[in-house]
């Protein structure tokens, strides 16, 4: 199977200024992506050069194995057949919900439009709404509005720019999934854009990382949060610490807590020094372990606690607990780690 | 040439041509008192006359902006002041007609004969009759005399009559004297200046002011609407050169298409029938000295025309406009 | 996409020629000077007119101000006994051309007036009266011909975030005056000062007003040097000091325009007025019941007396012939205004370089060259090119022909969006405004490009702004005069040049009739205007 979408080392600058780097990486059908990244790092502009509104400088993107932008060349937007909904949705306020919805089937005859119509405003379960204008909906309703509208014509590629950055928490995480169901149900390929790693892992099959107009690394949810490629990856997916050791053997590094042995090789001379990621669901608690921490802070989660806890050397870790253990502030508990994955990073 | 006669063809759609048969008159006169003369020419001739109204300066500028392509056959105006202006901007050509003239006296058509006076307007003084006796008026000059010190009402000094009548003073009495006068007038103002002579009569109907200089068919329209106004009508100057007259005329384009049309137009103008509808129309004085004034205007009584040749006043009339600034008359 | 960007540039440089051609017909020659002419006018006029211009421009900014921006707020916020009259009624003013309101006033407002002639056979004394015919008089008149302007800005930009000014205001501890002092004066501001500039430029560009009042301005001098002391390369002087003035006023404008992106707040739900008590209801009433007299009542009826006085004699088919002419060619007027205002406003869209905005800039400053001036500047090279056509096709169009463009139709509609594209380019440059990016990247994204896009996204989101520029141009054109003098084909005759033939001639009960014509033909309008909430 080959990929629909492929970066093949895509640069965009204006002027003097790279926003875009050599980018490449390569999407196949059906799947959801997903590029995340601190505000500035180069996210939207990707998309933009996706949906054709930026030319690009360098290297190309292919859709379809055929390419749609590479240097002094550019397919029109309005030919790529790439819908997207936008951060503000975009909406047009002088049509109805489904005239918005139809506002992309002009190919269609009037019949066949008014079906699939029908079709995307129930599948985004909107039915009741077609005759609104858009001042009458909600934020939620207008998103939905939004997708419909991009999802109509079977785009080949849908886009997503920040889409649910202007709903409240509660709506944004249902209606991620809403839209990933929805997206799947299409069948339908699609990149959103997003700073809310949340958001990410609950929508995305393929999730991109971005800083400083470079991707560094394109890998699925999982594998980025306990294989992170990168230092920064390490830090900006999920919650951690690094934990100063040194490679004592070819496959292990012994820190203050003990010696482990990781299933990867480091690629690190023995006696490096090196920093260990921690995440909180690798360090345990266990009242057997004779290796202790003091609790330095605590937070309550419901179904578990979020421990700081401080190790004899003043270093600090981070530990998720069932909450049954419930442990005051400045009592000394027993913890253990249990790493599957050994991830160390040079010591800085 | 192909590419020149297809252009051709699409610009014909549009082109405007001048027919041989019809004439083109630019026209500075009153839309309303210019159209009565063209009805009836048509009516007697059948020869069409097209008319293009604006303000004289805006319609000189454009004839010399369209050059020898001028549609225009014949540029008709008020004030001798412009005609002598269109004849200085080369905008006539000289015509000779016996016709012309017989009916128009030397002294009210253009020395070298490009245009023809048609009508003739007198600036003369008007008086309040329950405030003034004739017998205290005398000339415009007496005007500037302070016993009619806050008595004195006037037009603006931008309508060209006014120019025309100081642009004859200062032809006959030289700058230091004219400009000794027109300073005595403004200060003997007894309000600011009028827009128009119509307003200035009414304001000594009114009694705002006691006397005023207006052209006599203001007057005669005035009456007309409401004769009970205490105003009276006094002809200036009759001891000296007497009362100053102007005229309003034409001359044929130097671009006319249609020369002869437009001369055969202009005679026809001066002759007997439309000397009449062309100067009682307005209440002015016919040229033609062979045609009789309406009886209205007749009943003003005969006076004395200043006959020095009109065209005296065009040559002077920028010097008299800044004459008139430098005395503060507006 | 930048280059397909840079084609929209020679579209803003095309639009903006039909100005900058008449422009520079009248401002070039600049080098030669006419010593002893420009000599006199320096020394005689220009301290004068430097003077008049002045208080004119300080008193109808502050009079426009005055009565405007008070009238808006009532109208936006509060309800008081004849509120949703007034509404409307109060912009009737615009449907009179200043010219007309500056006769009827003088009419009857001067010594021989109505009002004097009572006071003399009743009290026998009229003197105290001040004269109207003074610079307060024309300030006066001019301002209650041109306050709509600022009323009609300042009233939408109150509607839309007045009340909620007022709240923040609150909010903070404010008083209600204080926070419209503190809050929504500051946030209109960019409209008031845009209503202002409107009101400015006409009075800058004005003719007929200050000529009735025989108040000396620049457009007065103008005409003075040309056609009194045929002076060309004086009259070029003036004008182009009084294009300077105009410059600066743009500049200043522009200034105070820069910020009102941020001022510009979404559609929120409109909120109820707040009523008002006891006396302050009847004073608010009274007060937009003397502006409405004075500016409107008052002085049409006085054209209503005057056209009655003569009807039998001029009421007759011709002045229907008259009408149609005045309603077909400002329908025109209006449609091709707004069609190069589009354009215009497109092009900065798709090409918003300094340097479109610059083009546009000069392109819409013909609104405030006096209109005999821009004429003038428009004739003289439509005849230039007539002549070269002429000359290059020789035979081939026969020998009798003396104009290709001249006269034409064309040539008036060219004029008319040189003198009046200002009016459509703001009304659609801010609907413009108003389309986000996203909207046309969403519909470029569903296949939409080049033409499609513009019909079916701007145009029908331009719908409200295309529609205020279509009325006001209408309106404007209605009542314009020197550019149909100059321009129209033979005989044909408007409202606008009936009513400047008797005026010149000082017959104002005739030029009455027409002018009630003229008022006629743009109450709708105006009426539809003042309900219009999309403007500017």
């Amino acid at each position: 199977m080959s990929a629909l979408l492929e970066f093949d080392s895509v640069s965009q600058a204006y002027g003097t200024t790279t926003v875009v780097e050599a980018m490449s990486f390569a999407l196949q059908k059906g799947e959801i992506a997903c590029l995340v990244g601190s505000s500035g790092c180069g996210k939207t502009t990707v998309l933009r050069c996706i949906a054709g509104f930026e030319p690009v400088t360098g290297g190309e993107i292919r859709l379809d194995g055929t390419v749609i932008s590479r240097r002094d060349y550019l397919c029109p937007a309005h030919e790529r057949h790439i819908g997207m909904v936008f951060q503000d949705y975009a909406l047009f306020p002088h049509l109805t919900v489904a005239g918005n919805v139809a506002f992309g089937l002009r190919a269609l005859g009037r019949d066949t439009c008014t079906v699939r119509v029908q079709e995307m405003l129930e599948v985004v379960g909107l039915a009741g709404l077609a005759k609104s204008y858009q001042h009458e909906l909600s934020g939620g309703q207008q998103q939905r509005v939004a997708l419909a509208r991009a999802l109509a014509p079977r785009p080949r590629l849908l886009l997503m720019d920040e889409p649910f950055s202007n709903l409240d928490v509660d709506l944004r995480e249902r209606l991620s999934r809403e839209v990933r169901d929805i997206l799947k149900h299409e069948g339908t390929t699609a990149i959103l854009v997003t700073h809310d790693q949340n958001e990410a892992f609950a929508m995305a099959d393929q999730v991109g990382v971005m800083q400083g107009g470079r991707l560094l690394q394109w890998d699925t949810p999982y594998r980025l949060y306990h294989e992170p490629a990168t230092r920064y990856v390490a830090d900006f997916i999920g919650q951690g610490v690094f934990l100063p050791g040194r490679v004592s053997g070819p496959q292990c590094i012994s820190m203050e807590i003990g010696e482990f042995c990781g299933m990867l090789p480091l690629g690190f001379e023995v006696g490096d020094r090196v920093d260990v990621l921690l995440r909180p669901d690798d360090v345990q608690h266990d009242d057997a372990s004779p290796m202790t921490a003091t609790v330095e802070s605590k937070v309550f989660r419901g179904a578990e606690f979020h421990y700081t806890l401080v190790l004899p050397s003043g270093q600090r870790v981070l530990a998720q607990v069932p909450s049954h253990h419930n442990h005051p502030v400045g009592e000394p508990i027993g913890i253990r780690l249990e790493l599957d994955h050994l991830i160390a990073f040079k010591h800085q | 040439m192909k590419k020149q006669l297809m252009f051709a063809a699409v610009l014909a759609a549009f082109a405007g041509s001048a027919m041989a048969e019809e004439i083109v008159v630019y026209s500075a006169r009153a839309e309303q008192l210019v159209k009565p003369l063209i009805d009836a020419y048509k009516k007697e001739t059948g020869v069409d006359v097209k008319l293009v109204s604006d303000k004289e300066g805006p319609l000189m500028e454009r004839m010399r902006a369209e050059g020898s392509n001028s549609p225009a056959d014949i540029l008709l105006t008020v004030d001798a002041g412009n005609l002598w202006q269109a004849s200085k901007m080369g905008l006539f050509k000289p015509i000779k007609s016996k016709v012309l003239d017989a009916n128009v006296p030397a002294h009210l058509r253009d020395p070298k004969n490009e245009w023809f006076g048609l009508s003739i307007r007198a600036r003369t003084i008007f008086y309040n009759t329950q405030k003034v006796k004739p017998a205290q008026l005398s000339s415009y000059e007496d005007l500037a005399d302070p016993k009619w010190k806050g008595k004195l009402c006037l037009r603006t000094s931008k309508k060209v009559y006014n120019q025309s009548l100081v642009a004859m003073m200062l032809s006959e009495q030289g700058p230091a004297k004219t400009e000794k006068i027109v300073r005595g007038w403004v200060d003997n103002l007894a309000t600011d200046v009028f827009p128009d002579d119509t307003k200035m009569l009414e304001a000594i109907g009114a009694g705002q002011c006691d006397v005023g200089i207006a052209n006599t068919y203001y007057y005669g329209r005035l009456m007309e609407k409401s004769p009970n106004l205490p105003i009276g009508i006094f002809w200036a100057n009759q001891k000296g050169k007497g009362t100053h007259v102007n005229v309003s005329g034409a001359g044929v384009a130097k671009y006319a298409r249609n020369e002869q049309g437009a001369v055969k137009f202009i005679e026809w103008l001066s002759s007997d029938k439309a000397q009449n509808l062309f100067a009682d129309v307005n209440m002015e004085f016919p040229v033609n000295p062979k045609v009789k004034p309406d009886p209205k205007v007749a009943a003003w009584g005969n006076f004395k025309h200043n006959l020095i040749n009109v065209s005296n006043a065009g040559a002077k009339q920028a010097e008299a406009v800044m004459l008139m600034d430098r005395v503060g008359y507006k | 996409m930048l280059s397909s960007a840079r084609r929209w540039r020679p579209v803003a440089a095309l639009v903006s020629l039909v100005t900058v051609i008449p422009l520079s017909v009248i401002l070039a020659a600049l080098a030669s000077p006419d010593g002893a002419v420009w000599a006199h006018l320096q020394h005689y006029l220009l301290p004068e007119l430097l003077r008049n211009t002045f208080w004119l421009v300080l008193g109808v900014g502050s009079g426009v101000l005055l009565i405007g921006v008070p009238l808006a707020w009532l109208a936006a916020l509060y309800e008081f006994p004849g509120r949703r009259f007034f509404n409307w009624a109060l912009m009737l003013p615009l449907a009179m051309p200043a010219y007309v309101m500056a006769f009827s006033q003088l009419g009857l407002f001067d010594f021989t007036g109505p009002l004097q002639s009572w006071l003399r056979a009743t009290t026998g004394d009229s003197s105290w009266v001040p004269s109207i015919r003074s610079t307060g008089g024309v300030v006066l008149v001019m301002t209650l011909a041109f306050y709509p302007y600022v009323y009609l800005l300042a009233r939408n930009a109150f509607a839309s975030m007045g009340r909620r000014a007022l709240e923040v205001g609150q909010s903070f501890g404010l008083s209600r005056a204080q926070g419209f002092w503190h809050v929504a004066l500051p946030m209109a501001r960019p409209w008031i000062i845009g209503g202002m500039t409107l009101a400015l430029m006409e009075t800058l560009a004005d003719f007929g007003t200050v000529a009735i009042f025989n108040y000396d301005t620049f457009t007065s001098a103008i005409y003075k040097a040309w056609f009194s002391l045929f002076s060309l390369s004086s009259a070029k002087q003036l004008a182009s000091l009084l294009v300077l003035m105009v410059f600066v006023l743009v500049w200043l404008e522009q200034r105070a325009r820069g910020r009102r992106a941020y001022t510009q707040t979404g559609r929120a739900a409109p909120l109820p007025r707040l009523r008002l008590a006891g006396w302050q209801r009847w004073s608010a009433t009274l007060w937009a019941g003397l502006v409405l007299l004075l500016a409107f009542v008052l002085p049409f009826g006085q054209l209503l007396w005057w056209a009655w006085q003569v009807g039998a004699e001029d009421f007759n088919a011709d002045l229907f012939g008259y009408a149609l002419r005045s309603v077909l060619l400002s329908l025109m007027a209006a449609a091709a205004v707004a069609l190069v205002a589009l354009a215009l406003a497109y092009a900065q869209r798709r090409d918003p370089h300094a340097a479109t905005r610059f083009l546009a800039r000069l392109a819409t400053l013909g609104y405030a060259v006096p209109g005999t001036v821009l004429a003038v500047g428009v004739f003289v090279p439509v005849a230039w090119l007539d002549n070269l056509l002429i000359g290059w096709l020789d035979g081939a169009l026969g020998s009798g022909v003396t104009s290709i463009l001249k006269g034409t139709l064309l040539v008036m509609l060219l004029a008319y969006v040189s003198r009046f594209l200002a009016v459509g380019h703001s009304a659609i440059d801010t609907a413009m405004g108003r389309i986000t990016r996203s909207q046309e990247e969403a519909a470029r994204n569903l296949g939409y490009s080049g033409w499609r896009l513009l019909r079916h996204v701007h145009l029908p989101l331009l719908k409200g702004g295309l529609f205020t520029a279509v009325l006001m141009v209408f309106v404007d054109v209605m009542k314009e005069m020197p550019i149909t003098l100059m321009t129209r084909p033979y005989d044909w005759d408007t409202l606008a040049v009936r009513v400047f033939s008797f005026t010149t001639e000082g017959q104002w009960e005739h030029a009455a009739l027409p002018a009630v014509a003229i008022v006629l033909a743009g109450l709708l309008p105006v009426i539809v205007l003042s309900r219009q909430k999309d403007h500017a």
